[in-house]
């Protein structure tokens, strides 16, 4: 009898894949998800093929080449010290995305984490839900500036005050659509059952929340990027040995007026960058999570 | 209103506890010895043991935490390291220069967003829309910093119409002033005004399609009272709900956008600090704006609920 059902019904991977292809086609429609896509996917495409593209040493000096600007030779230019810009400007890629990325999954691993202990046991929300807002009532780049000059200029130090600054507010989403999802019927009838709270928040409540998270993150990516530039200009990321796009101004920036594509093209990356992020966002809300767009 | 005004008071103070705690225990962030760290590789064991002392480091954590919140409570921030001064007078000397670029930025900032959030909506869907739409998305993700070095070299550097740098008081001089603080605050407010834009655009849209404003055009009003009078007054609610936020931002951008324009506000005092690794003035200095946003939202709470009269009759 069970073999019968189990063959009459369609197995799980292809019911999850069927739902995928029904998102992206929807996202496929979607305008400021395509727009946003290409710019961000182009820019992480460059940044995975750097090694193709210039095998130049993006340390490298060359006295005799100072000051260059974009030619054949050199496509972006050279710096102060005769230094190949492409090949600073797309490591510098590698290390302004990475540093993105890390406060992502740490939004994604601690978010989740917290959010859903706030939402799921009252008793640990007004303790959590306070502390949040304690750090979100810090203007939240005074907040990471701060706490990467207790640890000292490195790209881990980045990571963590992004992390910290970020992560209530992700928190915060996550707590809201349990808080909604918890009182779901079928959660409830889990809840009857006698399922245990773990794999009620882990099977029944959590796929539920999914949407707004991924549009959280993907806010958060922007956020981000653009907040480790400010960061790394004022010196509290990486060391200048590993340039990250905000050293790449701060270091343009005394040229500004003889070189002025010292400073203006990695600007330009960082805002490639972050607009296809905020594109990519805004598509995700608008097919994943219509609710959210009235707020926004 | 009273018993409104105390509760969203009282509400404040465990926010305001927590912060300040989390403000205390930045330095101890710092890793390894944080007298090491401030005093340098060439500093004696003197010095060392001064600075420890200064900072009360040599003391139990109970006696740290108790003395800062007694010296809070008395307005006593801490001497800044480089500075000599108390941190609370340096803070209170730089603040009206901040302050002063804060509500001109936000000037610009209302008006900017205002007006192309209005035209977006007036225009659904028409290349005016789309402009806006596509300025609003840069306003949020260009770097602040790098847009004041773009306009430096375009307006002073290239154009010649205004100083690179410096600043001239208000009392002193309003033209100097307003020349010097144009840029700054234009370069804050570009990008505050792109979040504003958004929020005008898709709240007026939700508005023009409510019944009401199908009344007013229905009696023949012309279309900017309609829009001018009946839309708008709903279209302000958001607004004024995003001055907290706005000025948030606007106060952290300073750090950078001072630093760059060479004004003397909290920024660069901040920016300075962090270069000189003075601890007890980016505590004092995070502690000290925070505070004042946390009231500051809390003067826009009732503000919101003065000028909102649904949420009045909800008595609240």
């Amino acid at each position: 009898m069970s073999d019968l059902t189990h063959a009459a019904q369609p197995s799980r991977l292809s019911l999850a894949l069927a739902s995928m292809r029904h998102w992206l086609r929807r996202l496929a429609a979607n305008r400021s998800f395509l727009l946003g896509a290409i710019l961000f996917g182009s820019i992480c495409v460059l940044t995975l093929l750097t090694p193709l593209i210039t095998s130049v040493d993006p340390n490298a000096l060359s006295v005799r080449n100072r000051f260059k600007p974009p030619s054949d030779q050199y496509l972006l230019g050279t710096d102060n010290l005769g230094r190949d810009m492409l090949s600073r400007v797309l490591n510098g890629a590698r290390l302004s995305l990475s540093i993105g990325f890390a406060v992502v999954a740490l939004n994604a691993v601690f978010g989740v984490f917290l959010g859903a202990i706030a939402g799921y046991y009252r008793r640990l929300d007004d303790l959590l839900m306070r502390l949040a807002d304690a750090l979100m009532a810090f203007p939240a780049v005074l907040l990471a500036i701060g706490i990467a000059a207790a640890l000292g200029p490195s790209a881990a130090t980045a990571i963590i005050a992004l992390a910290v600054v970020y992560i209530p507010r992700t928190a915060r989403v996550v707590r809201a659509s349990i808080m909604v999802a918890r009182e779901l019927d079928y959660v409830q009838a889990a809840r009857a059952a006698g399922a245990r709270d773990g794999r009620i928040l882990w099977h029944h409540i959590l796929p539920n929340c999914l949407a707004p998270l991924i549009v959280q993150l993907s806010f958060v990516f922007a956020y981000a990027v653009l907040s480790e530039a400010v960061l790394s200009f004022l010196g509290l990321s990486a060391p200048p040995t590993q340039p990250s796009w905000g050293v790449l101004i701060a270091e343009g920036r005394t040229y500004m007026r003889e070189a002025a594509w010292l400073t203006v093209i990695p600007g330009i990356a960082i805002a490639v960058t972050v607009l296809g992020l905020n594109l990519l966002g805004d598509g995700l809300r608008d097919v994943l999570d219509p609710r959210m767009k009235v707020e926004q | 209103m009273i018993s409104f005004v105390v509760s969203r008071l009282l509400q404040a103070i465990p926010i305001l506890i927590l912060v300040s705690l989390i403000a205390f225990g930045i330095i101890y962030l710092i890793p390894g010895d944080a007298a090491v760290v401030i005093g340098g590789p060439s500093a004696t064991p003197e010095e060392l043991e001064q600075i420890r002392r200064n900072l009360g480091l040599d003391q139990p954590l109970h006696v740290q935490i108790a003395t800062f919140y007694i010296n809070l409570f008395k307005g006593d921030l801490g001497r800044s390291l480089t500075l000599g001064i108390p941190v609370m007078d340096a803070l209170i000397a730089r603040s009206p220069i901040t302050i002063g670029i804060a509500i001109y930025s936000l000037v610009l900032t209302i008006v900017i967003g205002l007006s192309t959030g209005m035209l977006a909506a007036l225009n659904h869907n028409r290349w005016i829309d789309q402009a806006a739409t596509l300025f609003a998305l840069l306003g949020v993700s260009l770097p602040n910093f790098w847009l004041s070095l773009v306009m430096i070299v375009l307006f002073s550097v290239m154009l010649g119409w205004l100083p690179t740098g410096g600043y001239i008081p208000f009392t002193q001089d309003p033209i100097g002033w307003l020349r010097t603080t144009t840029l700054p605050a234009a370069a804050l407010a570009l990008l505050q005004a792109g979040l504003l834009t958004r929020i005008t655009r898709s709240t007026l849209l939700e508005v023009l399609n409510q019944d009401y404003i199908r009344t007013a055009r229905a009696k023949g009003l012309p279309e900017w009272i309609v829009v001018g009078r009946h839309a708008l007054a709903n279209v302000m609610m958001p607004v004024v709900t995003m001055v907290g936020l706005v000025l948030s931002v606007l106060l952290s951008g300073s750090i950078v956008i001072e630093s760059i324009f060479g004004i003397p506000g909290i920024g660069s005092l901040l920016g300075s600090a962090i270069s000189n690794r003075d601890y007890p003035m980016i505590q004092g200095g995070l502690l000290f704006v925070t505070t004042a946003l946390l009231l500051l939202n809390i003067v826009i709470d009732l503000l919101y609920t003065a000028l909102d009269p649904r949420i009045r009759v909800k008595g609240r």
